[in-house]
């Protein structure tokens, strides 16, 4: 399902306004919905709302093509960076969190010097290679890095305490109204991306990228540009983790985290800014509702399994798929008694 | 009378290459090959299968870098450079065949065609004040659209398209980043003689909005009718160059095509 990213949409506006409608009804629902969850599911929404950046910012990534193995990692580098300034130099969480960002966009832009000279299935060992590689150093350096252990009692996000309003971002509740505030301003930035020149560009090397390289797209630019965004929001993703659980290791950012992305982003499917959305929020409600509900949540990495391979063999364009082809469905059969009339339809 | 090319060169060559060398392993593909297209020509590069001309086009349009010699644009070396870089240049090519954004519509493509000319900031992107200079590279996109009779088609998918549509469409994403020279690989290929002869016009239409052509192409009669100057290339190295009447009669061209004439004691030109 191509989602051209410029077309230039009729003067809809009744859709347009359903679209913002339907915009606020969700954040309306995402306001709502950790008074209605246990301290502990508040604890989870925490993690979904981090885990949403993670795969929204591997989106635009694979836009240009690449699939990288390295992502999961990419958010540890800033989860460390922030922890250890916030700790070593004593920068403000937020700041710290923002400078997360930045190290781990700047890590990738120099990774991409040996990795984008691959492509494809090269690229995605060169990018596991070079994961592996950081997290080896984490595990080396003890100094800074904390070895294996990794860092533990990182900076808490600092209270808000206003006189007549104080914040306590130990809270659950409070650390995901923070998260969600992050991590939305950080799709909106993701979206507009995508939606701009930019994001055509990005298809563009993805379909063709020697046509793209012949009317003057430096493609190794643009998928540094590419690599280099998406670290920075996994940065990010990494910060805001890292500051909420108090605690990073390199065993937190090893492959079987990546596989869960991978898996959330090819469940939900990558066609659509909402697929990988969609993917690892079915993903996570089903692992922490149904199976610790059933007492299965020990065999995730199986089940997680099965759901892979059961949705690439029955719904390979993922999870956003369901819709359209539901719409499809229901129109065919509104369509069904008059068309069997008219013939074609 | 293998008469080197002193044929018509009338102006500044825009386009030289010089002792241009390719190999791959132990294979010359190109050997010490030269020529000159001077601006404003159509300029035809012909050969026999494997005479090594794809390999001349894939090094002059920055795919390959030369294994020696030189390629020279504007009196400027290139050799090596970026294809991109080339493009920013003026110096852009075409593909065999449909190659195209095949997942984007038609309109789109030509809108990545006009990536150099619509540049704006990262910032002004995201913000979307590049909005105005979005709003002209859509303008000169349907512009270039409508230079191939594409322009009622602008949002159609490219995989709806038949494939003579698909052909100018490749065309006008060149077109569409405002080449100086534009390079043709095979741009009749696969095609009928009403299309060929459309096709060609466009060609002509094309140089003569001041664009040089240089067309990589195996269909002779179109090449004939079409081009100023023509270079033959056989075993990798320039076998004649001329105006296509001097080409087309020159023995060498014919025994290069059609094997030694002394075997039957007859060649005759085709």
């Amino acid at each position: 399902m191509p989602e051209p990213a410029g077309a230039a949409n009729p003067e809809n506006s009744v859709w347009r306004i359903a679209g913002r409608l339907k915009l606020v009804f969700l954040f309306a629902a995402l306001a709502v919905l950790p008074y209605l969850l246990s301290y502990s599911q508040q604890e989870i929404a925490v993690l979904l709302v981090v885990n949403v950046l993670l795969v929204c910012s591997y989106r635009l990534m694979t836009l240009t093509g690449e699939w990288s193995l390295g992502h999961v990692v990419i958010m540890g580098v800033g989860a460390y960076a922030s922890a250890l300034l916030s700790k070593r130099l004593g920068m403000p969480v937020p700041v710290s969190m923002l400078a997360g960002g930045i190290v781990a966009a700047g890590t990738s832009a120099i990774l991409s010097f040996p990795l984008f000279r691959m492509k494809g299935f090269y690229f995605l060992i060169g990018s596991f290679a070079a994961g592996e590689i950081i997290r080896l150093i984490w595990k080396r350096f003890t100094d800074p890095f904390g070895g294996p252990k990794g860092l533990k009692r990182i900076d808490a996000f600092p209270d808000i305490d206003t006189g007549f309003l104080s914040i306590d971002f130990y809270e659950p509740v409070n650390y995901y109204f923070l998260a969600l505030v992050v991590v939305s301003a950080s799709l909106f930035v993701l979206y507009r991306i995508e939606r701009s020149r930019i994001g055509l560009t990005f298809h563009a090397i993805h379909w063709q990228d020697r046509l793209a390289e012949s009317v003057g797209v430096d493609t190794f630019r643009y998928r540094t540009l590419a690599f280099v965004i998406a670290s920075f929001f996994a940065g990010i993703a990494g910060g805001l983790y890292g500051h909420y659980v108090g605690a990073v290791n390199p065993t937190r950012f090893g492959v079987d985290q990546m596989v869960y992305v991978l898996v959330w982003a090819i469940v939900g499917g990558t066609a659509t800014f909402h697929g990988p959305i969609l993917g690892v929020v079915v993903l996570t409600v089903i692992n922490e509702i149904v199976l610790r509900g059933l007492g299965l949540d020990t065999v995730r990495p199986l089940i997680y399994g099965a759901i892979l391979i059961l949705s690439v063999l029955y719904l390979p364009d993922g999870l956003e798929s369901v819709g359209p082809r539901l719409r499809a469905w229901v129109q065919r059969r509104r369509a069904g008694p008059a068309a069997a009339g008219g013939g074609a339809a | 009378m293998n008469a080197p090319g002193e044929g018509p060169i009338l102006e500044a060559p825009i386009l030289e290459a010089r002792g241009l060398t390719r190999r791959f392993g132990g294979l010359v593909a190109v050997d010490d090959f030269s020529f000159t297209v001077r601006e404003g020509a159509i300029h035809g590069l012909i050969g026999p299968n494997g005479a090594g001309k794809t390999t001349t086009f894939n090094v002059i349009s920055g795919f390959y870098a030369p294994t020696a010699g030189q390629v020279l644009y504007r009196g400027r070396d290139i050799s090596g450079r970026k294809t991109s870089a080339l493009a920013a240049m003026g110096l852009v090519r075409t593909f065999q065949g449909s190659t195209l954004f095949q997942e984007f519509t038609v309109l789109d493509n030509v809108r990545v065609g006009r990536h150099l000319s619509a540049g704006a900031g990262f910032v002004s992107r995201l913000l979307g004040a590049d909005r105005a200079s979005e709003r002209a590279a859509d303008a000169r996109a349907r512009e270039n659209l409508a230079f191939f009779g594409l322009q009622d088609l602008a949002d159609e998918p490219v995989s709806n398209l038949p494939h003579g549509h698909q052909r100018m469409l490749g065309m006008a994403v060149a077109l569409a980043a405002e080449p100086s020279v534009l390079l043709l690989d095979e741009p009749f290929t696969g095609m009928n003689p009403e299309e060929t002869r459309r096709m060609m016009d466009l060609v002509r239409r094309i140089r003569d909005r001041g664009v040089t052509v240089m067309l990589v192409e195996h269909d002779m009669q179109a090449v004939m009718n079409l081009c100023d100057i023509i270079t033959v290339m056989n075993f990798g190295a320039l076998l004649v160059e001329g105006a296509p009447d001097d080409v087309r009669n020159d023995p060498a061209v014919i025994e290069a095509y059609l094997g030694a004439a002394t075997d039957n004691g007859a060649g005759h030109a085709a």
